[in-house]
């Protein structure tokens, strides 16, 4: 069964097309890079693939599930994903209470919700900042706990807006390792927008680039990088593709 | 002795005075954070059809006039008016209402600017965490509190401290509808400044007593 199957999506805003995928599928348990300049449709994507907006055209089936028409099951899907945002904005409250938002809106009893959240805040090495106002952290820490507080909830899919976009080398590092190591401890579907080669390379297993709204390119990793067959996709690896 | 007995009497009046201005100001902020809560929080959550319309409508009266509404007021309760009947005029109730249409906007106004402002970004954060649309619309007004705290505090102070409204409708009298603002007007009248500066020290250190109560409760609240 596929992750996702996408079938004659397009999205405008206003006249313009900014996402037009005539077919597109992402294979389950998998790591998934989609790469692609700024204002290439890649959030919009991730957006559409966490049910918070819904494309103008097209179906989009998620584990089988046809997206449309949910109804009732609405929440029952979107509670198997969780997205880390481009910009994570942390609630005005603890770094606990943060992790924890997930499990109480889900009514995880409160030593279940302590335990795991102990747990999963030891996994991104933050369990010091625990009792911490989350807002008043650094950039790399509130990654880290937009991290944990997404996989505290033990979800299926993992959708990761450029999770390491202006950190600090040491700290992109740390990341790629939670994302890596989680992914292989639970086998979570990850999928994650990059602007940089070098990770999708290192973390994925299948990369994608968008363009325009348009998927030029799709394939293994390995492949991708090196055999890659659109024109954009040699410039936009050789780092000489104008936009 | 004499001068005793009349600091006395002052005192005990002074008193009765203010009491009455946190009565008169205190309930209408009370009702009106009751009206412009959840107005505020609808308008800004909310995207329906006339809704910039009615957010210019809500902006223009925050900046409405105390003797304008007090002149709104005194037409609508006076005895020919359409709530005649009340025979409220020159009562407490008079200038609860009349403060109640000042304070109701501002208190509209300040909420929907700030869950306006931030509404998105949280309810995706919400949405994609698992919540439902009740949940999350919960988390935006939980998230926004301070503002909605410092959007009551706007409206109280903005009560307790107009003078046009209450004078008009409830008419300075004595031991009825007298409030701090319309004593400090009537005895720098009489000339007595004393009196009048003193009065305008007690209602500068009520709205920062009770400012500073509600801000230090609202930085307990952000750390539960
Ligand atoms: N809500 C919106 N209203 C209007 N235009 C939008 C909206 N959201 C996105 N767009 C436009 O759609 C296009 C794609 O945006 P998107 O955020 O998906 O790009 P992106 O690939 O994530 O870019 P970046 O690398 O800068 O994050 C952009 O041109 C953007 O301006
Ligand atoms: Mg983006």
């Amino acid at each position: 069964m596929n992750l996702f199957e996408i079938d004659e999506v397009t999205k405008k805003y206003g006249s313009r097309t900014v996402l037009d995928i005539p077919e597109l599928k992402l294979r389950k348990d998998r790591i998934h890079a989609i790469m692609g300049p700024n204002g290439s449709g890649k959030t919009t994507l991730m957006r559409i693939l966490n049910l918070l907006d819904t494309p103008d055209t097209g179906h989009i089936k998620f584990l089988g599930e046809d997206l449309e028409n949910l109804q009732g099951r609405h929440l029952d899907v979107t509670r198997r994903m969780c997205m880390v945002f481009q910009r994570p904005f942390m609630f005005h409250s603890s770094v606990f209470n943060n992790v924890a938002y997930g499990l109480k809106i889900r009514k995880v009893s409160r030593p279940e919700c302590e335990k795991k959240v102990k747990e999963v805040l030891d996994f991104v090495e933050m369990n010091s900042f625990a009792s911490q106002l989350a807002t008043r952290l650094s950039g790399g820490e509130t990654q880290r706990v937009a991290l944990a507080r997404a996989l505290v909830l033990r979800p299926e899919l993992l959708l990761l807006d450029e999770p390491t976009a202006n950190l600090d080398p040491s700290s992109v590092k740390h990341i790629e390792e939670i994302i890596r190591n989680w992914h292989q401890q639970y086998n979570t579907s990850v999928i994650i927008v990059t602007h940089n080669l070098f990770q999708a390379k290192r973390l994925a297993d299948e990369s994608i680039l968008l363009i325009n709204g348009k998927v030029v390119e799709k394939g293994k990793t390995h492949d991708f990088f090196n055999n890659p067959q659109a024109e954009e996709s040699k410039q936009f690896l050789d780092g000489t593709m104008v936009y | 002795m004499g001068t005793f007995s009349t600091l006395l009497l002052q005192k005990t009046e002074i008193l009765e005075i203010v009491k009455m201005s946190i009565m008169v100001s205190g309930s209408a902020t009370i009702i009106s954070a009751f009206i412009g809560i959840p107005l505020g929080a609808w308008m800004g959550l909310t995207d329906f059809k006339g809704r910039k319309v009615l957010l210019r409508i809500v902006y223009t009266l925050m900046a409405l006039p105390p003797v304008l509404a007090g002149l709104l007021v005194y037409l609508l309760l006076s005895r020919s008016g359409p709530l005649g009947v009340w025979e409220s005029l020159f009562t407490p109730t008079a200038m609860i209402i009349a403060q109640c249409l000042l304070v109701t906007p501002i208190i509209t106004g300040l909420v929907a600017a700030a869950i306006a402002g931030k509404e998105g970004i949280i309810f995706d954060h919400a949405l994609s965490l698992g919540a439902s649309q009740m949940q999350a619309t919960w988390t935006i007004i939980k998230e926004t509190r301070s503002s909605m705290t410092a959007a009551v505090l706007t409206g109280f102070g903005r009560a307790f401290a107009e003078v046009g409204a209450v004078m008009l409708v409830g008419g300075n009298i004595r031991h009825m509808t007298r409030v701090l603002t319309t004593s400090i007007v009537l005895e720098t009248r009489q000339g007595n400044f004393n009196i009048a500066v003193t009065l305008g020290i007690i209602l500068l250190i009520i709205s920062f007593v009770v400012s500073s109560i509600v801000l230090s409760n609202a930085d307990e609240f952000k750390m539960t």
